[in-house]
């Protein structure tokens, strides 16, 4: 469904991705590793268009998507959270799922008809899907961090993506929404069929649950494959995992 | 449809406002159903004003300009041609809208501050024009006695006709604002790079916001034509559109009717303190660094509180219905 190929950035002279290759099958759940400042936030920020890649193609069910605006890659079918809270503080939490779904349904645009009559359903089972209808009336700039985030992935859901991209789901979580977010997204991708690419750098999280892993150092993949291949990858035990 | 907006206690306080608003010529001196009406053309002004600035975040820092080239079509169309007043009325609005997309087209690709020192710089050419084409727009006398049609012609007149554009203008507002295009607005001024990514080509959200809100500002021109019947260069040059920048500010920005009481206040004391003093500009300023200073991040902070209790308390009220 999408496949990275050879994929280069640099900002000034620091190369943020050099090199990355990465597939994604339809309806896998694939997570992308590395340590801090491996290029992983780098890399969904190239495929999603909020940045342009300097060279490589990010082909998208074939076509190449790597010089498209973010508004056009969205309506192709791939939808993204933020690795920082990134929602409509002065909306409701409602209000903020509402704008995706009506941007999917391409009304953004109506003038004179009530926003409160409009994809109501809609909007209300993604708030049911992800837990938050108790507080779909609550200004989103007041929810708890974790809340936020789980905001920001039902945000993801109203635009009824193919593909959904997370980058660092869990980042600033307890254990305890760790847990629940893991199992959140593993519950969506085994309900709807979504395809899912995530990052992640707890081990524990992403060898329990993705089905395909690939590994960045320094902006390159070292390598991509199942958890026991991965595990197993010399060059990634050297460059990683440490010699456990 | 209304259902939602009549149950809301506001929609109850607007609606006995503009009763004694209708009644108020029968009891008013002259010279206060005139001011009043100034007031209602500044307010609807500076309402137009903020669809971009509260509501949308965009820094339109010249946006008496198209108050202005709403005025001068009018104006010019009624004085120097014979079309039907109401053409001129509908032109005046339509030029002002083409002018916003045009300035618009330009300023939609840089932001925030960038954003605006264009506008100023655009603004300024037309302004320029205006004050300088003596043979089409009399210069820096501009034009006097536009004649007006006779039925909205007298101060009460027009009074009445200004009150019930304005009451029509707040009315489509607010439509607009509650609608979907109006969330999106919001969403677009809270997280721009978020709405991106949901599919939402914000630039053209935000050139859209600008020539509706253009377009009003125009409507706010032609009325001032009725109430005055005459224009001047003044109404396009920047102190104007500082006044209404500051209006809104003082308002309430992110309140939907904050702007109407910046007007009222503004233009009151425009009135009662100019006939004392010049300098008028002089304590507009002092009220500027007042603002700043005793208001906390402007008078935004305070209105951020506000907008926080209230539409949480909205939010609870319509989760009731």
């Amino acid at each position: 469904m999408l496949r990275v190929e050879d994929l280069h950035k640099s900002f000034d002279d620091f190369k943020a991705v050099n090199g990355a290759h990465l597939t994604v099958e339809s309806g896998q759940l694939v997570a992308v590793i590395g340590p801090n400042g491996a290029g992983k936030t780098t890399l969904f920020n190239l495929i999603t268009g909020q940045l342009q890649p300097g060279r490589g193609r990010i082909l998208l069910n074939d076509e190449d998507i790597s010089k498209l605006p973010p508004h056009v890659i969205c309506r192709k079918g791939i939808a993204r959270s933020f690795q920082i809270a990134n929602v409509f503080p002065r909306l409701s939490v409602f209000r903020n799922v509402q704008v995706s779904v009506l941007s999917q349904q391409k009304l953004s645009n109506k003038l004179f008809r009530p926003a409160s009559q409009i994809a109501i359903e809609e909007t209300g089972r993604i708030l049911e899907s992800v837990g938050l209808v108790d507080k779909k009336m609550d200004l989103a700039g007041s929810l708890s961090h974790g809340d936020k985030r789980i905001l920001e992935i039902a945000i993801a859901l109203g635009n009824e993506p193919e593909l959904l991209i997370l980058d660092e789901p869990t980042a600033g979580m307890s254990p305890d929404e760790t847990a629940t977010t893991m199992a959140l997204i593993q519950r969506l991708a085994a309900d709807q069929g979504l395809t899912i690419l995530f990052c992640e750098h707890d081990m524990e999280v992403v060898f329990g649950t993705a089905q395909s892993i690939m590994v960045m150092q320094q902006g390159g993949t070292i390598v991509q494959g199942d958890p026991q291949t991965v595990r197993h990858n010399t060059e990634v035990q050297e460059a990683y995992l440490g010699d456990e | 449809m209304f259902g939602e907006m009549i149950r809301q206690k506001s929609f109850g306080v607007s609606l006995a406002v503009f009763l004694v608003l209708l009644l108020a010529p029968s009891f008013l001196p002259r010279f206060y159903i005139y001011l009043l009406a100034v007031i209602f053309v500044t307010a609807l002004l500076a309402m137009s004003l903020n669809l971009c600035v509260g509501h949308g975040m965009l820094f339109q820092f010249h946006h008496g300009v198209f108050y202005g080239v709403g005025a001068y079509t009018a104006g010019l169309l009624l004085a120097k041609t014979s079309i039907p007043w109401w053409m001129a009325f509908v032109a005046g609005p339509l030029a002002a809208a083409f002018a916003g997309l045009l300035i618009g087209l330009f300023c939609i690709r840089l932001n925030k501050l960038y954003f605006g020192m264009l506008q100023i710089s655009l603004g300024s050419l037309i302004w320029a024009i205006a004050f300088r084409w003596y043979g089409l727009t009399g210069g820096d006398d501009g034009i006097h006695g536009i004649p007006i049609p006779d039925f909205i012609a007298s101060t009460t007149g027009s009074y009445y006709f200004v009150l019930i554009v304005l009451g029509i203008c707040l009315f489509l507002m607010y439509l607009i604002l509650k609608s979907p295009f109006g969330s999106t607005l919001q969403a677009i001024r809270d997280n721009p790079e978020r709405c991106a990514a949901v599919g939402i080509h914000v630039r053209h959200h935000q050139l859209k916001t600008i020539v509706i809100a253009t377009f009003f500002g125009g409507v706010a021109g032609v009325l001032f034509v009725v109430v005055e019947g005459s224009i001047f260069p003044d109404l396009l040059f920047w102190v104007l559109s500082l006044e209404i920048f500051i209006m809104c500010l003082l308002g309430g920005w992110f309140t939907f009717a904050g702007p109407i009481l910046g007007a009222a206040i503004i233009v009151s004391l425009r009135t009662f303190v100019g006939t004392y003093t010049e300098y008028w500009t002089l304590i507009l300023g002092v009220i500027l660094i007042l603002l700043i200073f005793f208001l906390p991040e402007g008078i935004m902070g305070y209105n951020y509180r506000q907008l926080f209790r209230s539409r949480t308390k909205y939010a609870h009220d319509s989760q009731m219905e």
